[in-house]
């Protein structure tokens, strides 16, 4: 919902706080996930992340979140999918060009990237192309399993 | 200023060390000369002479000319066959490349096949939004952005791959380019965008149109401080108007163009505003010239693009030096046969 989106990006620091002890509980508990089965977990948990981060963030589910880099400004709500920056179309207003009764996501972003710990430079890292072969699933799983180097099906 | 080893036209030049590609553009910009590039609006039309027709206007004044992919989301002769056909009598073409029409393979493919055919510079672009266009039904694909696409565009010529790793025999060699527009919000992080687009390969911008030399000025005082001035070229964009009308419509309904009311008043002052608007892009070009850091000019005048002659003539920035252009060096070649 677009007034709760402005409110997640008024609160990007204490969400990205709250992600980040979410993280480290979630890869804590990897043991407990590998044996249940990443692949069992993938539905529910991508069914869960879809519904959560949907009311915050407008989630589309990209499977590749970036959201800390981003102010949780979440960027595929851009209309041109800008994952490293505002356009240059941007309205006197702030709004965005394709659709303008939107305020740009990348002017919130790095007014949410303001207000995280570390979100000024990680909002100058360059993000590589999206895979989009990851839609639809879970952001989340992928990060633990990242972060563990799990390779288990 | 002519080339020792200037080529017979749609052949490239000789590379030179430290260079990227084998291009005029290049060349002319690493020498230190100040450059003057503009843009050519492809035609709605199969008939190759009408590209060289928009191409000779050009003649004498420009070092390189931007083929624009689809501007507006408006649909035109492709970039790459413009280039094509810019490169078989000799022009240097910026061949522009918007994420908007084509995803990753299709692109990639665009790349390998304009540097085959002599393409030496090419500028990665977002793109316009489909609605901005004449089919505002179709897919906006949107696959890259211009980040990524400098990326793609650095691997294959770099790292002589494909973003799937996969090897080519012959890599591109061309000279990548990008845009930035400092007059749009958020006027604070445009700077750090640019330092993104150095990152990710970009070795020379081409600016939104520039109305405004204090703000442009305050940018390439932020693009210092971050240590990128010799790290990129780079060239503003400027443009004339033809009356305070057209400028005021542009202001209201371009997104990203940023028009302070003064230029408005000045048109609006003048007798003769189209005239006028021509001597405000004088004005700015030379102002422009001025600000540190700043190589070149991008000058697109839509639709009136016989005044850039007269507006790069007048302005003085070639200093007597004489761009390229096919046919220029006849009377030379001729002098040198006698001797």
């Amino acid at each position: 919902m677009y007034a709760v989106r402005l409110w997640s990006v008024r609160h990007a620091r204490g969400l990205n706080a709250l992600y980040q002890a979410f993280e480290s509980t979630l890869v804590a508990l990897h043991p407990l996930w590998r044996a249940i089965g990443y692949r069992r977990l993938e539905r529910p948990v991508a069914f869960i992340e879809r519904n959560v981060k949907g009311l915050l963030f407008d989630c589309k589910m990209c499977g590749q979140c970036i959201l800390s880099s981003t102010g949780m400004s979440c960027p595929m709500n851009c209309p041109k999918n800008l994952r490293n920056g505002p356009c240059g179309g941007v309205r006197a207003n702030g709004n965005c060009e394709v659709k303008p009764e939107m305020k740009c996501v990348w002017r919130e972003a790095v007014a949410g990237s303001e207000r995280i710990n570390g979100g000024d430079a990680a909002i100058r890292e360059v993000q590589a192309a999206v895979d989009r072969r990851l839609a639809g699933h879970s952001s989340w799983l992928r990060v633990v399993r990242e972060r563990t180097g799990d390779e288990s099906p | 200023m002519m080339f020792e080893d200037e080529p017979v036209p749609g052949y490239p030049l000789p590379i030179l060390p430290g260079h990227s590609s084998p291009g005029r553009f290049e060349r002319v910009l690493r020498a230190g000369h100040f450059a003057v590039t503009s843009e050519l609006a492809p035609p709605d039309s199969a008939d190759p002479q009408e590209v060289f027709q928009r191409a000779r206007v050009f003649d004498g004044y420009v070092d390189a000319i931007n083929a624009t992919d689809g501007s507006g989301a408006n649909c035109h002769m492709s970039s790459l066959a413009v280039c094509a056909l810019l490169t078989r009598v000799g022009y240097a073409p910026v061949m522009q490349i918007s994420c908007r029409d084509k995803n990753r393979i299709a692109i990639q493919g665009d790349i390998l096949g304009a540097a085959a055919m002599g393409v030496c510079n090419i500028l990665c672009l977002t793109g316009d939004g489909v609605q901005a266009g004449d089919h505002p039904q179709a897919l906006p694909v949107f696959d890259l952005d211009s980040m990524s696409l400098l990326e793609t565009a650095r691997t294959l010529r770099d790292e002589h791959r494909f973003l799937s790793g996969r090897k080519i025999s012959f890599a591109p060699r061309v000279l990548l380019g990008a845009a930035e527009n400092p007059f749009a919000l958020p006027v604070e992080y445009r700077a750090l965008r640019l330092a993104k687009k150095v990152a990710a390969g970009a070795q020379f911008i081409q600016t939104q149109y520039c109305y405004d030399v204090p703000m442009l000025r305050a940018f390439m005082q932020q693009v210092e401080e971050l240590g990128l001035l010799e790290k990129i070229f780079v060239l503003v964009g400027v443009g004339p108007f033809k009356s305070a009308k057209a400028a005021e419509w542009i202001r209201a309904h371009v997104p990203g163009v940023h028009i302070p009311e003064s230029v408005i008043q000045r048109l609006k002052g003048a007798s003769d505003q189209a005239r006028e608007g021509r001597r405000l892009c004088i004005d700015l070009v030379q102002e422009i010239r001025a600000v540190r850091g700043v190589h070149g000019v991008h000058l697109m005048a839509y639709r009136q693009e016989e005044s850039v002659a007269e507006i790069i003539d007048r302005s003085g920035v070639l200093g007597g030096r004489v761009p390229w252009y096919p046919g220029r060096d006849v009377q030379a070649n001729n002098d040198r046969k006698q001797s």
